[in-house]
């Protein structure tokens, strides 16, 4: 009981030292532009590959399931747009990130930490928890929104992909469903929810690699504790957002 | 000058350092020797401010550092530098971007007096034209030189060296050792070299502290460490066969 508490707490202290001032502030333009780089655009490829496919599976489900003639087969291209936009790539996308961009964060400070470079950073008088993971947090909360709206675009022209190949659906009938009874708030639940998992993502993960101590097995610890609590946070927020924004 | 008095560190019930008080002098090298795990290396943590003391005080040329909060430590953290046990370079940067990291982030010096004052220690230390090399590409003897350009390359009034010779072969760690006593005496910076090499204890041990079981068990200097009759400093310099040998 009480070490969850003190694991809370020792975040809550990290995170103050984490939300200050940057000492220079050219230096951590500098540093946002490679994590934007790194945690990013570095993840563009996988994000597209599983968007593409996942809303291609969606679209095909949701033909399969549609046998009743009272349905319009435009349903599908409606219900792979809501499925997309409102759980499959804001929630989907960011389990993933948690686990490319968590672990590689947790890993990166980690390893700088049994290196002995966060004490170096620390007796030169830098404020080595902003230095790392305040950049990380700013570059995550701004390029994931960016991930996620592509990821929305990619998983509904998987899905159009799919019907065109499978001809289970005609293309009119599933432009009609995803151009059926739009809601733009829908896109605003979903960046909500995105840049709280990308602050989450990059803070536990931060915490994680922070607090690291000996060598390259508690690395290794770290980084899959970092992943699976990042995980296990964002399911938690999904359903309290969901609730706050949608009930 | 820093002085530790009447340190005391406890990691939960183990009393790591037992009522350490000593004075390191400008201008010498100050040596800090003892066994693994008699506590050397928790005593320089506690004086750089890695590790709370639980009691007594550390002070800088009469300031008390153990006293000061973040903010008023920064000030003096930009007076020492430190060459840490596995060097502590920066992955992600070569070597003129690790050097240059305490300039850009505490000074406002133009780009063309960071490169020449880089390009100034990086000589010193005898890598001239390795700006470029990641430390990757380094060799262990480079890494540590490269770590001590950047220790040096704010001018520090302190330098700590922990373990400067680990891993390395005897001839480098003589190189190193001779460097660390040059930049020493040139710029007459307290350093404090933490080490459990008999080689360095006899070239440049100035000032020698022996620590053992948490205690400052022995104070005094290469001349005179040779022939003392406390059995525990004797067991620890006369603890290698070549040593042995010698004194035979």
């Amino acid at each position: 009981m009480l070490r969850p508490l003190s694991t809370i707490g020792n975040y809550v202290l990290l995170m103050r030292r984490v939300f200050t001032k940057p000492q220079k502030g050219r230096l951590f333009w500098q540093q946002l532009f490679f994590e934007i780089d790194q945690l990013g655009l570095d993840s563009i490829g996988i994000v597209a590959f599983i968007s593409m496919f996942m809303g291609a599976v969606v679209a095909i489900q949701t033909a399969y399931n549609i046998d009743s003639p009272l349905i319009p087969m435009s349903m599908v291209g409606f219900t792979t747009r809501q499925s997309v936009i409102l759980e499959f790539s804001p929630t989907v996308i960011s389990l993933i990130l948690a686990g490319k961009v968590g672990s590689r964060i947790a890993s990166q400070i980690g390893t700088m930490r049994v290196t002995e470079q966060i004490d170096a950073l620390e007796i030169m008088g830098v404020n080595s928890a902003n230095y790392l993971i305040f950049p990380k947090v700013v570059a995550s909360v701004l390029i994931n929104p960016v991930l996620i709206v592509f990821s929305m675009c990619l998983g509904i022209i998987g899905g159009w992909g799919a019907m065109m190949f499978s001809r289970l659906v005609s293309m009119h009938d599933y432009i009609l469903g995803i151009r059926y009874d739009f809601e733009a708030y829908t896109i605003f639940y979903a960046l909500t929810k995105t840049i709280f998992f990308a602050f989450i993502i990059a803070t536990v993960s931060g915490y994680f690699g922070y607090q690291t101590q000996g060598g390259a097995l508690e690395v290794g610890q770290a980084s899959t504790k970092a992943v699976v609590i990042s995980s296990i946070v964002i399911i938690l927020f999904n359903l309290v957002l969901t609730q706050l924004l949608l009930g | 000058m820093i002085e530790a008095r009447n340190i005391n560190k406890y990691f939960g019930e183990n009393h790591v350092l037992r009522d350490v008080s000593c004075t390191f002098h400008p201008g010498k090298t100050n040596l800090i020797i003892g066994q693994s795990g008699s506590g050397k290396t928790v005593l320089m943590k506690c004086l750089v401010g890695l590790f709370e003391v639980d009691n007594g005080k550390v002070l800088y040329d009469d300031r008390n550092f153990s006293a000061m909060n973040i903010n008023q430590r920064k000030a003096i953290r930009q007076e020492l530098g430190m060459l840490f046990q596995g060097a502590a370079l920066f992955d992600s940067m070569n070597v003129q971007e690790n050097v240059m990291f305490p300039l850009n982030m505490f000074t406002r010096k133009t780009l063309e007096e960071k490169f020449d004052r880089v390009n100034f220690v990086l000589k010193r230390v005898n890598l001239e034209n390795q700006n470029k090399l990641m430390p990757s590409e380094l060799s262990g003897g480079m890494k540590k030189r490269v770590a001590i350009a950047r220790a040096i390359v704010m001018n520090p009034k302190y330098l700590y060296c922990d373990e400067p010779n680990s891993g390395l072969d005897p001839q480098t760690s003589s190189v190193i050792d001779l460097l660390i006593q040059e930049l020493t005496y040139e710029y007459g910076i307290t350093t404090i070299v933490n080490t459990h090499d008999m080689n360095s204890v006899l070239s440049i041990g100035d000032s020698i502290e022996f620590i053992h079981k948490g205690q400052i068990w022995w104070s005094g200097n290469k001349e005179e460490i040779l022939h003392m009759g406390n059995q525990e400093l004797n067991d620890f310099v006369f603890g290698t066969e070549l040593t042995k040998r010698l004194r035979k």
